[in-house]
């Protein structure tokens, strides 16, 4: 029991450590990617003895070390529990669902099989739809607690946009299930392993593009990013939902966007482009047809993570790519696309994958 | 079967305690200095227009309602989307019969304007 739950405690800290960084990172490559869309110079001026580390130094130590020695300013009308509450409330929940990706197969360390997954759940894909939910208490809370009206606005504004692209995603997953036929992340990933007539890989997006486009348009939406921006709308609402925060405060807000879009793209990674799998790699090399090419476990193993991370740090920067080169959206636009558009489609989806399978039981995955 | 919980618990755990000690750390570690004017609410630097914990427009406790609406006949279809392809058919038509009220429910909203925005 006590080894269980040391085990457990080195898988959470491991992939906690990895959305901070990741987080970390992705402020990096927003601001240099910005300016290198922008053609600017970026982030530049902090340096350790004249290393700038193109830019690095300034976005992940100088920028974190700021704002934890900022005042942390409370203003007096606030409801001062759910004010500190909300970003905690934003935050943990984003840490929580990345946990339950699957970054890799199984490791065997002395005689121990180990799932590289921090939370292994057979019904993962429900944890994670009900964590990405509860990021909209985040942002309820924060705009309603700070009682100022562009926090109101941003907040309400926020949570109307979060639910209506919520129904998309739920619906494009659901059309995932029924493909794999399980909830267990780690069996979606296994599922995929296959190559679909000995050259193109089994991911999902060969079987789902529909449901891969839907969710990852919906994916943006929930990360609140341009075009879907409108709760934070600098230009209108000062900075939306935490317009009243300062400091610490306002990072874990700036760190939510971030690991937001970490964790977009690894769900978009597991369910539609393999997670983990390499294609042609199986469990002891690599399978050309009739050729093979026999490699140890370790380098299998970590061949497997680095393909995770690539998928990853992939989409992430497609996201930050969208988000510099979009214009924003019109708030009616908005919940047009969402009720109009999105609804429908991911509905007509489910129902003609529905009758696919059944009317073809030997099309399956 | 409750070992897969026992990860859940310590994932929330360590989550839970990062989150607390950024925010602990952030009292902690940041100056304190109170006036008058830094407690009021930010609007831009104009005087501010009193309280914000007023009413606002009926349209999202609209599109909040309809969320419920369909949220949950979505959370019906999961159970169903992992073992319809035993089900077969029968399970099929059920669902299709499910599906279709639904999508006449979406219909009736768009109709009655419950989904435009203006």
């Amino acid at each position: 029991m006590g080894l269980e739950i040391l085990i457990a405690a080195v898988k959470a800290l491991t992939v906690i450590l990895m959305v901070l960084s990741l987080a970390g990172v992705l402020g990096w490559v927003e601001r240099k990617g910005s300016a290198l869309i922008q053609d600017r110079i970026g982030a530049n001026r902090a340096s350790i003895f004249g290393f700038a580390g193109a830019g690095l130094v300034n976005t992940m130590m100088a920028d974190p070390l700021k704002f934890l020695t900022k005042e942390d300013v409370i203003p007096t009308g606030v409801d001062k529990l759910l004010h500190t509450l909300a970003p905690c409330v934003n935050l943990f929940p984003v840490i929580v669902a990345f946990a339950a990706v699957p970054f890799g197969d199984t490791v065997e360390i002395a005689g121990r099989t180990i799932q590289l997954q921090a939370v292994q759940l057979n019904v993962g894909v429900l944890f994670v739809l009900a964590m990405a939910s509860l990021g909209v208490y985040g942002v309820v809370l924060g705009g309603w607690a700070s009682n100022n009206r562009f926090s109101l606005l941003g907040g309400i504004r926020g949570s109307a946009q979060m639910i209506s692209y919520e129904l998309g995603m739920g619906l494009s997953v659901v059309v995932v299930v029924m493909t794999f036929g399980t909830l267990d992340l780690q069996e979606i990933v296994r599922a995929q392993g296959h190559m679909i007539g000995g050259i193109l890989p089994g991911w999902g997006v060969f079987y789902q593009p529909v449901a891969f486009v839907l969710f990852f348009i919906a994916g943006i939406a929930e990360t609140k990013r341009v075009p879907f921006d409108l709760p934070e709308g600098e230009s209108e609402l000062v900075s939306g939902y935490f317009t009243e925060y300062s400091g610490i405060k306002y990072l874990m807000f700036f760190m939510t966007d971030f690991a937001e879009i970490a964790v977009i793209s690894a769900l978009v990674s597991t369910f539609f482009f393999g997670g983990w799998q390499v294609p042609f790699l199986g469990d002891d090399g690599f399978h050309f047809g009739s050729t093979s090419m026999a490699l140890p476990k370790l380098i299998v193993v970590l061949l497997q993570l680095a393909s995770f991370m690539v998928k990853v740090l992939f989409f992430c920067w497609f996201q930050i790519m969208v988000r510099w080169t979009m214009p924003r959206l019109r708030y009616d636009q908005l919940m047009r696309f969402g009720w109009k558009g999105m609804l429908p489609v991911s509905l007509l989806n489910l129902v003609v994958t529905a009758v696919v399978i059944v009317a073809f039981q030997e099309w399956r995955v | 079967m409750m070992e897969q919980y026992l990860s859940v618990l310590v994932t929330f755990c360590l989550a839970a305690g990062l989150v607390g000690t950024m925010v602990g750390a952030g009292r902690l570690l940041g100056p304190r200095s109170d006036n008058p004017v830094k407690g009021e609410s930010f609007e831009c630097g104009n005087p501010s227009s009193g309280s914000a914990w007023g009413r606002f427009s009926v349209k999202f406790y609209m599109t909040a309602i309809l969320f419920i609406v369909f949220d949950i006949e979505v959370v019906f279809l999961y159970p169903w989307a992992v073992i319809f392809r035993r089900l077969g058919w029968f399970g099929l038509s059920e669902m299709a019969v499910f599906i279709f009220i639904l999508g006449l429910g979406l219909l009736y909203v768009w109709r009655k304007g419950a989904l435009e925005w203006d």
